[in-house]
């Protein structure tokens, strides 16, 4: 098992590498100059401002010169587009929120979307399974840029019982919305991964043995189906993750929560070049834990999975 | 926005592929007994139909402006017979019933065509690698971990601002991000597949592997690939109506499902309703359609559920 | 909360006191000065902004929402006044001389940075210096070139050392000004951002992060307590500032919210005091929030720029295909139908507003939109396209919902009047700039907006080699007109041919002139509703007791 990890890690290291060199390229060969304007810089101008920025140099010594900052001292250089700080300023102050309203958004999406799976499993072809099938399904497929200004509508201005954006270093009036917007399409996939695996784990054999010796129902459904029912949801918790920050660009720009989301298409716009890496980096890595983290998980759970 | 399919699909994959007819027949039956599933099909069919003759059907075309209600949208561009916008107008004075007709292709199309890149990706790279084995299988798969680790979406909005936009490009690029997975499950079946005797036979008899692969592996192959590329569908649809939210889908006067939900979206504060509601129904009616076919298919594929 | 450590709240007041704040500006029940209204005791002010500002660095900045904020923080030599008139800022007088090639600014001396240090020349010398020296590479630098204070562009270039800057301290309250060349409007000038003063301790000590609200140093009537970017900040009273007994709000916050909807929303919802009104919104407000939903002209003009390179569909090398083109737009329809913001159809560039203008006569201003369409369709007809006539212009817009709108009726408008087919490319917005200013468009939409009150800045752009220009329009007449202009103390004469011209040869197709439309709360005064320049400063506004 360790060593399956350490391997594991050393190849995030070229993954990571590759991703920063194909990123970069891709970037820079991209049209438009992340100064242009309405008003075309005069010649003068933007040479200063390139020159200030290193970009006047050869491809490959950027790139280089890049990596190495990052190696030597861990810069991520400035941003181009807020020019009052750098890379690592706005991860760091955009990041931590991303976390948390993601981290709770992702708590929510798994206890009731287990909840309603289980549920929905065990009083199967019942009124409260379809009901449950309907809210996930329904769930499912209504959009969280649709989800964000119903939210609004009702709670801000209607009922005027939540703030209708804002962060305030994460109070929790300000964390209902972004919490239940971005949950809510994780949770309907989780409840209908949950019903069909929990439903599945109830006709294997060895819970039908269980019921024949008389066991209860509530010990059988929690000391031995849940944890073989969880295998197909711990799988989805990666791409649910990675979700979540995909996600997090409609809820910081229906929000104003401040997160890494909608500065990374931002930063796209812009062509904000050190600020679209740092965060692509930022995601890879995360990317390349949580995906090694669920396969730890993976294993644990079934014991039957060798590395 | 990211559903697991993979977890779902593993459960319909345990078909023995010695037994085929049998087994199609049986699965048929299956199919057919199951209510919400031939439901959801009759209802696609009917989205479809839609789809293609409202544009003949109606006597407005997409792309008209009603002058008439051009500037009082929110009580002339009432869904009415009268002034024969059957759905209402939207905030231009363009015929919603016809344009969500033409949201609803796009989207089918994005959804239908990105399935089948990935679908097509991922059963050959899959097939491939499982078949041939050793060094090349670990190296290939060694790739797919690689390419899981990589933020999929932060690359396809980069690769839409570099090659500009364009249906193809959405097809492809959606399409590509999701291929890892069937990769993945379709070398799994087809490491089982290559003990089976059929295979072996073949072998011995010296056919070219590319032959075996194409003529034997594949063909079995194609219980779990159309489980899983209906259940790709809807995936599809999401990812686009999120690349529209960001502006980056089809260009007008081209529509999708997603651009009308969200311009829908951004006006039903203001009463005009119908410009949200059409689209959505549509949206949400395709995407139930796929998942009830999808877990129809996979239900009727696993003889375990049968009870 | 800038006076007192957060872990002695209580003692509010006395620290306050200490500091310096006026004590009848905390009493309730004040009344304004000049007007007599009533005060509220609410003194705060929200704002809606669109998106977080790329700096608050007066010398780099070139965003209009991040000058917002740069004009509260810090002051330069003048402020502008309600109606864009010249009102006394850190400079009292200005004195003219050597053929009006030099200035000398008369610096008050109760100017103070928000530390106490006192504000010099020498604080301006090093903030001009500082605007053009390439190491600070500033991409407003351009602008003190414009200005033609001596040897600015060289510098620029790099070819003279900062040091050399034609402006100097005289003492510590004497600004001396040399320029190039004879400006009339510098003084205006000198109230954009790259001429505010910064100070060059806090510079020094902390580099780029010297804005943060925990260092930065200014001079303005309002220093920044709070700022967290895309979310909010929050600037408050300067006890520092020089008139800082005629400032009524304590506190101003800007909330960033993308989403102009969803914007109105939260100022309906009370948590905004100010927002923009959504495109195509403004007749329904009006109707039901007659005191709140304002619509004022701005500096700002729209219109489709015509390829006149090789590049372009020859079609529009014929200004009769122009001229159809221009005439076959229902314009009324643009401004009433789909922006419906209290804007101005605009049949020439200049905006109509524009300071000493007078909009000239324009042929195909006063015919009825019927004679435009026919004159239009014969136009086609004589240039040898038919109604069937197979032409086919690329469109290109930057992505957006409101130059969405307008490309889709205007395409629909040229197709059922003209025939023509109309292909529409959007492109997000630096790939746009791309495409546009390499000349592959048929016609493009572009908008613009006055770097000052004056109708050269509309006009100048017209002329052969100006990079804003980006049809390349070219014609020698116009390039004389607009070089005899700037030598006129009366130029409109010189402005009304150039427009005429353009209008003949149809260079650009205007389509509209901008007025900005915004919800306001009734109580707050004070707003620069004629500033066509929306420059408005928190210093200026106050709010009144509700009856």
């Amino acid at each position: 098992m360790a060593s399956y990890i350490i391997r594991r890690i050393l190849i995030g290291i070229p993954t990571i590498l590759a991703l920063v060199v194909f990123s970069y390229l891709l970037i820079v060969v991209a049209p438009g100059s992340p100064f242009a304007g309405e008003r075309p810089l005069p010649p003068d101008v933007l040479a200063n401002i390139e020159a200030r920025y290193g970009l006047d140099r050869p491809l490959a010594e950027q790139i280089a010169s890049y990596v190495w900052r990052i190696v030597m001292d861990f810069d991520f250089g400035p941003s181009f587009a807020y020019q009052d700080r750098t890379v690592t300023d706005i991860v760091l102050q955009g990041f931590p929120v991303t976390l948390t309203y993601g981290f709770l958004a992702f708590l929510v999406s798994v206890l009731v979307g287990v909840t309603l799976g289980i549920v929905a499993a065990i009083r199967k072809n019942t009124w409260l399974d379809y009901l449950a099938v309907g809210i996930s399904i329904g769930a499912q497929a209504l959009p969280n840029f649709v989800m964000a200004p119903i939210l609004v509508l009702v709670f801000t201005l209607w009922l005027g019982v939540l703030p209708g954006g804002g962060w305030q270093g994460g109070q929790l009036p300000y964390l209902v919305m972004p919490v239940i917007a971005l949950s809510t399409s994780f949770m309907a996939s989780i409840a209908r991964i949950t019903r069909s695996s929990m439903l599945e784990v109830l006709n294997a054999d060895f819970i039908l043995t269980a019921r024949a010796m008389g066991l209860g129902f509530g010990r059988i459904i929690f000391s031995h189906a849940l944890k073989p029912a969880m295998l197909p949801v711990v799988s989805y918790l990666g791409p649910t993750f990675v979700g979540m920050i995909t996600g997090s660009v409609v809820i910081d720009m229906y929000f104003s929560t401040g997160g890494i989301g909608q500065f990374f298409v931002n930063a796209a716009i812009n062509r904000d070049y050190p600020l679209i890496m740092g965060i692509t980096i930022l995601t890879g890595c995360l990317t390349v834990t949580f995906n090694l983290v669920v396969d730890v998980l993976y294993a644990w759970i079934d014991p039957r999975i060798r590395y | 926005m990211i559903f697991s399919v993979q977890a779902r699909v593993d459960t319909a994959s345990k078909v023995d592929p010695s037994d085929g007819r049998s087994l199609w027949q049986d699965s048929r039956t299956r199919f057919l007994r199951n209510h919400a599933a031939i439901g959801s099909a009759v209802l696609l069919l009917l989205i479809c139909l839609y789809a293609l003759l409202a544009p003949v059907a109606s006597g407005w075309s997409g792309e008209a402006i009603d002058w008439n209600v051009l500037g009082d949208v929110q009580s002339k561009g009432r869904p009415s017979m009268e002034t024969g916008h059957l759905f209402g107008t939207d905030e231009l004075g363009r015929d919603i019933f016809v344009r969500t007709a033409m949201g609803t292709r796009v989207s089918l199309m994005v959804g239908v065509f990105g399935a089948l890149v990935a679908v097509i990706v991922g059963t050959f790279y899959g097939a491939v690698s499982g078949y041939i084995g050793g060094v090349t299988d670990s190296v290939m798969m060694r790739i797919v971990d690689i390419l899981m680790s990589i933020p999929f979406m932060f690359v396809l909005i980069l690769l839409l601002m570099v090659f500009g936009r364009s249906v193809i490009l959405l097809f492809v690029g959606i399409g590509l991000v999701s291929w890892l997975d069937m990769a993945r499950i379709v070398r799994g079946q087809t490491l089982s597949l290559k003990q089976a005797e059929f295979v072996e036979h073949a072998v011995v008899t010296g056919i070219s592997p590319l032959m075996i692969i194409g003529r034997h592996i594949i063909p079995n192959l194609l219980g779990v690939v159309v489980v899983y590329a209906t259940l790709l569908v809807p995936n599809m649809i999401l990812y686009e109506s999120f690349i529209s939210f960001l502006g980056l889908g089809v260009q007008e006067p081209n529509t999708s499902l997603g651009a009308l939900i969200n311009s829908g979206a951004s006006q039903m504060q203001y009463g005009t309703l119908w410009q949200i509601g059409f689209p959505l129904f549509f949206f949400i009616s395709t995407l139930l359609g796929f998942f009830f076919v999808g877990d129809g298919l996979r239900d009727a594929l696993d003889p375990r559920d049968d009870q | 909360m800038y006076c007192l450590p957060p872990h002695i709240v209580l003692s509010f007041l006395a620290v306050c006191m200490v500091v310096g704040i006026p004590a009848e500006t905390l009493q309730a029940g004040s009344f304004h000065p000049e007007t007599g209204e009533e005060l509220s005791d609410n003194r705060t002010f929200s704002y809606r902004m669109l998106d977080e500002f790329p700096t608050l660095d007066p010398q780099l900045n070139q965003d209009s929402e991040g000058f917002d904020v740069i004009r509260d923080l810090f002051e330069g030599l003048y402020n502008q006044g309600e109606t864009g008139n010249l009102v006394p800022g850190v400079a009292e007088r200005h004195v003219i001389s050597n053929a009006n090639r030099t200035y000398t600014f008369h610096l008050r001396e109760m100017a103070k940075w928000s530390n106490g240090d006192p504000l010099t020349a020498f604080d301006f010398v090093y903030a001009w210096r500082r605007a053009v020296d390439p190491a600070t590479a500033s991409p407003y630098a351009w602008y003190v070139g414009l200005s033609m204070i001596s040897n600015a562009s060289k510098i620029i270039a790099g070819e003279k050392p900062p040091t050399e800057l034609g402006v100097t301290a005289v003492d510590d309250y004497t600004l001396e000004v040399h320029l190039k060349q004879p400006l009339p409007y510098f003084p205006e000038m000198t109230t954009y951002a790259t001429f505010f003063p910064t100070h060059r301790a806090t510079i020094e000590k902390y580099g780029i992060a010297w804005t943060r609200p925990e260092n930065i140093v200014s001079n303005g009537a309002y220093i920044l307590t709070e700022h967290v970017p895309k979310e909010y900040h929050t600037r408050e009273r300067n006890p520092y500032y020089w008139n800082n007994n005629a400032t009524f709000m304590e506190k101003v916050t800007g909330k960033v919210v993308n989403d102009e909807n969803l914007a109105l929303t939260r100022y309906l919802a009370g948590e905004l005091d100010m927002t923009g009104v959504p495109s195509g919104q403004y007749p329904n407000l009006v109707a039901d929030y007659p005191d709140e939903a304002k619509s004022v002209p701005i500096l700002c003009s729209y219109y489709f720029a015509i390829n006149h390179t090789d590049s372009a569909h020859p079609a529009l090398g014929d200004q009769r295909v122009r001229k159809a083109l221009s005439y076959a737009i229902d314009r009324d329809v643009i401004v009433q139908s789909v922006l419906k913001g209290g804007q101005y159809p605009a049949y020439s560039f200049t905006h109509w507003a524009t300071a000493g203008f007078r909009m000239p006569e324009i042929d195909y201003m006063k015919l009825s939109q019927a004679d435009r369409d026919s004159i239009a369709k014969s136009l086609m007809h004589e240039a040898g396209y038919g109604k069937e006539n197979d032409l086919k212009f690329t469109f290109i817009y930057n992505t957006s919902e409101a130059h969405k709108l307008i490309a889709t009726v205007v395409a629909q408008m040229w197709k059922q009047k003209l025939g023509i087919e109309i292909e529409l490319v959007n492109y997000e917005w630096k790939t746009y700039l791309d495409i546009r200013s390499t000349q592959q468009f048929d016609l493009a939409r572009a908008g613009w907006c006055g770097d000052y009150n004056e109708a050269s800045t509309f006009l100048d752009i017209m002329t052969t080699g100006n990079t804003i220009n980006s049809g390349r329009f070219s014609n020698a007449e116009v390039d004389l007109l607009m070089q005899e202009a700037k030598k006129q103390a009366d130029p409109q004469s010189h402005y009304s041919e150039v427009e005429t011209i353009l209008a003949d040869e149809m260079a650009i197709i205007p389509v509209y002139h901008y007025a900005s439309a915004f919800m306001l709360k009734p109580d707050v005064k004070g707003w620069p509703y004629d500033n066509v320049q929306k420059q408005w400063y928190s210093k200026d506004l106050y709010r009144v007791k509700e009856m």
